[in-house]
């Protein structure tokens, strides 16, 4: 497993923030780059599964640990 | 008739991928109302994370919130210069289609968004000028407020018709809000 390129901190942020700042924070990565979200609102699960598909990333991990929800994104290539 | 190879591959092209999702999004903004600004906005900033070419139409109503904030009364003529009295244009200062209870509605709904983390119109706006939708003012209904270009914000279109709106809906999503 290749190492984390950026940390996204959403936590707290409601619908469609999450994945607002992730399409922002997405950019200013390379091709192939990790990047780690985390986020407390329930809705991200599936609309991260939904923005991966849409947009062409990959959702490479997802997890959740006391009400935090992890997600890691590869950049698509 | 035959039919030729041209034709062909133009009807065959949108099914060769079932489940490649649309990537673009119209929505005609039609409502000022608080509580659809609201959702213009969300799907607009979602649609653009989601990589979809999004465009905003604001058309009646939904023009009012694309007046600047500090513009009170807009129109040429007393008719125009009513409306605006009477529905106070700007995204800050939008009322509730439902428990408007002469504001105390929408300043209650803003005070459960902050309390939720939700952004409110005016930032998602904002967000969506930042993420490259278009926002295409209607020129008719402009026309017919009374609004002039600089009674609006910065970051605009140029303003279009329904012509320009429905060359742009052909192959996307269109939703009316």
């Amino acid at each position: 497993m290749s190492a984390v390129a950026k940390t996204l901190d959403v936590k707290g942020l409601n619908c469609p923030l999450p994945i607002v700042k992730t399409a922002q924070a997405i950019k200013e990565l390379a091709a192939g780059d990790l990047l780690e979200i985390l986020a407390t609102d329930p809705g991200a699960v599936p609309d991260f599964n939904a923005w991966t598909k849409s947009t062409g990333n990959e959702l490479v991990e997802q997890s959740e640990e006391a009400g935090v929800y992890r997600f890691v994104v590869k950049k698509k290539g | 008739m035959a039919t030729s190879e041209a034709e062909v591959e133009t009807k065959v092209a949108p099914h060769e991928h079932d489940h490649a999702p649309h990537k673009k999004l119209v929505i005609i903004a039609w409502s000022g109302d608080l509580d659809k600004v609201w959702p213009q906005m969300i799907m607009a900033t979602a649609g653009a994370a989601m990589g979809m070419e999004t465009t905003l139409f604001f058309t009646f109503w939904g023009l009012f919130a694309l007046v600047k904030d500090e513009k009170r009364i807009t129109g040429e003529n007393w008719m125009q210069r009513m409306v605006s009295m009477m529905d106070r244009p700007g995204i800050d200062h939008l009322a509730l289609g439902k428990m408007n209870f002469a504001g105390a509605g929408p300043a209650m709904m803003k005070h459960l968004a902050k309390d939720h983390n939700i952004a409110s119109p005016s930032e998602m706006l904002q967000m969506a000028v930042d993420l490259g939708v278009k926002l295409v003012p209607c020129q008719m209904s402009m026309d017919m407020l009374g609004l002039k270009r600089e009674d609006l914000i910065d970051g605009l279109g140029e303003p279009a018709g329904a012509a320009t709106m429905l060359m742009e809906a052909q192959d996307a999503i269109t939703l009316f809000i």
